[in-house]
C-alpha cells in the first residue's frame, strides 16, 4: 500500500518515531511550564539536566550496576535534589530582579554542566542497551511496532497525566496554583512558599531527568544532547504557550508527529520545520495556541 | 568627573591608534575590535531598548558568510563586501524582528534563539557555505581598489575606522530623540504607548539597526581572518556576546568594548593552556556576573566615581518594569 508514492509502512514508522520525539518535547516543555508558573524563570539548563539524567542512567549501569528500572526512579531523584540545591543556593538570589537574569544564570549553569561533561566524556555518543523486558517488536499486521518506542510514548503520557492530576486535583496542587496567582497571599495563609518553590523546581528538573533516562536507549548519550533538544523545546513552548498543561502535552506530541512526517515528505526541512511553524503561529496567533499571555 | 571622562576617551583613542606598536598581535586586536562592535550592537538592544536577543549570532554569522562569499566568488572590493553583509543582516533583522517583537520578555529571548537555530541549520545546508568546513581562504582585497589590505597594519587601521564608524553611530542613536524614546520604552512600555509612541515600530527599528551593526561586525571579521565557519552563527556565540555585554556593563557605551576585550583576551590566553576547560570557565564567569556583578566593569566604576547621583537609577541595563513580580515572594 502506498500513499503519495511512499509506502504506508514508512508513514506509520515515522508517525511512531514522531510520537516518541513528541513525548520528549511534551515532558520537557511540561517541566519548563511548571517551573515558569511559580518561579517566572525560563530554565535554560533544562536541556543540560535532561542530559544529566541520561548520564546518571549510563554511569549507574556501567559503574554501580544499577539497571534501567532503578535508574528511571533514581536519576530523577538525584537530578531533582541537585536542582533543589541550585535553587536554594543560586536562583533564590535573583527573585527580586528582572526575569531575564534567571534565564542568564541558568544559561551560565548550562554552559558549566555541558562543559564539564564534554571535558570528561568527549562529544562521542555512548550507547545504552534497551532493557530486556522492552526488547523486540510486535507485528500489528499493518505495521511492526517496536516495544520500546511504544513504552516511551506510554510512560511519557502517564507521567504527564500524573503531573496534571497532582496540579489540578490535589491539595498540594491547589497551593501551587494559588502560589502562581499570588504567592504573597498564599504565604500569609501559612503555606511555606520558599519550600514550595524549591520542591517545584526540583520536580520540574526531575521531569527533565526522567525524559533523559527514557531517551537513553534510543539516542546516543552525549553531552550535546541537551542543548540540541532544548532550543526545539523552546520553539514548542512558544508555539503552545505555557498557560495550560494539557496544551503543552498536545503541542509536544503534535509537533513531534509533524516533524516525523516532514522526514518522509521533505527530509531537508525536518530540522527547520518546527521553527517555521513557530514563525507562522507568531504571525497568526501571537499568544501561542494555548497561551493566555499577550 | 567631566575631565576624567574626557581624559579616558582621549586615552582610549590614542591606545587604539598606537596598539599595534605596543607589541600586541594585530590579528588579535582586530578580532577584539570585531567582537567589540558586535557587543556594542547587541547592547543597543539589551541596554538601551531592554530587549534580550538570544540569537544575535545569526546576523553576525550570516553577514560573515555573505561578505566572504561575495569577496571570494565574485571578487568584489572590501567596501562592497562589507555593505552586502550589512545589508543582508539588516534584512534578516527586519524579518526576525517583526516576528520577535510580537511577544515580550523571555518569550522574545526564546523566539530569537529558535530563529537563530533555524538560520544555523540553513547555513549548514546551503550550497554556498561549505557546510561543516565553512568558507576558507577569503581574500582581503584592495580597499577602494588602491590600498592592499593583506598588509596587517593597513587592515588594522581599516578595522579601527569601521569600528569607530559603528561606535559613533551607536553613540549618535543613543543620544538622539529616537534613543530617548527607546529608553522610555525600556523603562515603561505601557507609559510610552500611552504618550502616543508606537512602541512596536521603535522596537523594530532598534532591532534592525542592531542587526545591521552586528552584521557589519561579522563582515569585518571575515575580512580579518579570511575564514568563516558555523561557530559564528552558533548559539554559543549568541551567549558569548551576552556575556561580553554583561561583564563590561549593560547599558553603558564603553562597557561592551571592555567586556569583549576581556572575553576574547581570556579565551585566546587560555585556549592553549587549558583547552576544554575554557567553556566551563566562561560559564563560571557568566554565573558570577549574573549573581554579583550585574552592573559590569564600567557600571561598577561609574557608581564608585559618582557616589551622589541617584543610586536607584544608576543600575544600567535590563528593564526594571517587570521587576517585583516575584519580589512578592520574599
Amino acid at each position: 500500500m502506498e500513499v503519495f508514492g511512499i509506502p504506508a509502512q514508512a508513514w506509520l514508522g515515522q508517525i511512531l518515531l514522531g510520537l516518541m520525539n513528541g513525548s520528549f518535547y511534551a515532558v520537557l516543555s511540561l517541566g519548563l511550564a511548571v517551573i515558569f508558573g511559580l518561579l517566572n524563570i525560563i530554565n535554560f539548563n533544562h536541556g543540560a539536566l535532561y542530559m544529566l539524567g541520561a548520564f546518571c542512567a549510563w554511569l549507574g549501569l556501567n559503574y554501580l550496576n544499577i539497571g534501567y528500572w532503578w535508574s528511571l526512579l533514581l536519576a530523577p531523584l538525584v537530578v531533582g535534589a541537585f536542582g533543589m540545591v541550585l535553587e536554594r543556593t543560586l536562583l533564590r538570589r535573583l527573585y527580586e530582579l528582572d526575569h531575564i537574569y534567571g534565564l542568564l544564570l541558568t544559561f551560565g549553569l548550562a554552559l558549566i554542566i555541558e562543559g564539564l561533561f564534554r571535558h570528561f566524556f568527549g562529544v562521542a555518543g555512548q550507547p545504552y542497551p534497551v532493557p530486556e523486558a522492552l526488547m523486540g517488536a510486535t507485528d500489528l499486521g499493518f505495521m511492526v511496532l517496536p516495544t520500546y518506542r511504544a513504552w516511551v510514548v506510554a510512560a511519557s503520557l502517564a507521567i504527564c497525566l500524573l503531573t496534571w492530576f497532582i496540579i489540578e486535583k490535589t491539595r498540594l496542587g491547589s497551593y501551587l496554583r494559588a502560589g502562581t496567582e499570588n504567592a504573597k497571599l498564599v504565604q500569609a495563609f501559612g503555606v511555606n512558599v520558599p519550600l514550595m518553590i524549591s520542591l517545584t523546581y526540583g520536580a520540574g528538573v526531575a521531569l527533565a531527568a526522567f525524559a533523559g533516562v527514557l531517551a537513553a536507549p534510543v539516542i546516543q548519550i552525549s553531552p550535546l544532547m541537551g542543548s540540541n533538544i532544548i532550543i526545539v523545546v523552546f520553539a514548542v513552548v512558544v508555539i503552545g504557550g505555557m498557560g495550560s498543561i494539557l496544551g503543552s502535552i498536545m503541542t509536544g506530541l503534535g509537533l513531534g508527529v509533524i516533524e516525523g512526517l516532514t522526514k518522509v515528505v521533505y527530509p531537508e526541512a525536518s530540522a527547520t520545520i518546527l521553527f517555521v511553524i513557530m514563525a507562522l503561529v507568531l504571525l497568526l496567533r501571537p499568544a501561542g495556541l494555548f497561551g493566555r499571555e499577550a | 568627573m567631566q575631565h576624567l571622562t574626557k581624559f579616558a576617551w582621549g586615552a582610549g583613542v590614542v591606545l587604539l591608534l598606537v596598539a599595534p606598536y605596543l607589541g600586541l598581535y594585530p590579528v588579535l586586536l582586530m578580532k577584539i575590535l570585531c567582537f567589540a562592535l558586535f557587543a556594542c550592537a547587541f547592547n543597543l538592544l539589551l541596554g538601551f531598548t531592554g530587549l534580550l536577543s538570544f540569537g544575535h549570532a545569526m546576523f553576525f554569522g550570516s553577514a560573515g558568510y555573505v561578505t566572504g562569499y561575495a569577496m571570494k566568488a565574485w571578487g568584489v572590493t572590501p567596501e562592497i563586501g562589507l555593505l552586502l553583509g550589512t545589508a543582508v543582516a539588516a534584512l534578516g533583522g527586519l524579518l526576525v524582528g517583526a516576528l520577535a517583537i510580537r511577544r515580550q520578555g523571555i518569550y522574545f529571548a526564546m523566539i530569537t534563539l529558535a530563529l537563530s537555530q533555524m538560520v544555523f541549520f540553513i547555513l549548514l545546508r546551503a550550497p554556498f557555505t561549505g557546510g561543516e568546513d565553512g568558507l576558507q581562504g577569503v581574500p582581503r582585497g584592495w580597499l577602494l581598489g588602491s590600498i592592499d589590505l593583506s598588509n596587517d597594519l593597513a587592515m588594522y587601521y581599516f578595522a579601527v575606522a569601521v569600528f569607530t564608524f559603528g561606535f559613533l553611530a551607536i553613540w549618535r542613536i543613543v543620544n538622539s530623540p529616537f534613543g530617548h524614546i527607546l529608553k522610555a520604552i525600556r523603562e515603561n512600555e505601557a507609559r510610552a504607548v500611552s504618550l502616543g509612541y508606537d512602541a512596536s515600530r521603535f522596537k523594530l527599528l532598534a532591532f534592525v539597526l542592531s542587526a545591521a551593526l552586528a552584521g557589519l561586525a561579522g563582515a569585518l571579521k571575515v575580512l580579518v581572518l579570511g575564514v568563516e565557519t558555523l561557530t559564528d552563527a552558533h548559539w554559543h556565540t549568541s551567549g558569548e556576546v551576552v556575556l561580553m555585554t554583561l561583564m563590561g556593563g549593560v547599558g553603558t557605551l564603553l562597557g561592551p568594548v571592555i567586556g569583549a576585550s576581556a572575553v576574547v583576551g581570556i579565551q585566546s590566553e587560555l585556549a592553549d593552556k587549558v583547552g576544554s576547560w575554557v567553556p566551563i570557565i566562561m560559564g563560571v564567569i557568566f554565573v558570577i556576573c549574573v549573581l554579583s556583578f550585574r552592573k559590569g566593569i564600567v557600571g561598577e566604576l561609574a557608581s564608585v566615581l559618582t557616589p551622589s547621583r541617584g543610586r536607584e537609577h544608576s543600575e544600567p541595563g535590563v528593564s526594571p518594569s517587570a521587576r517585583g513580580s516575584v519580589a512578592r515572594l520574599k
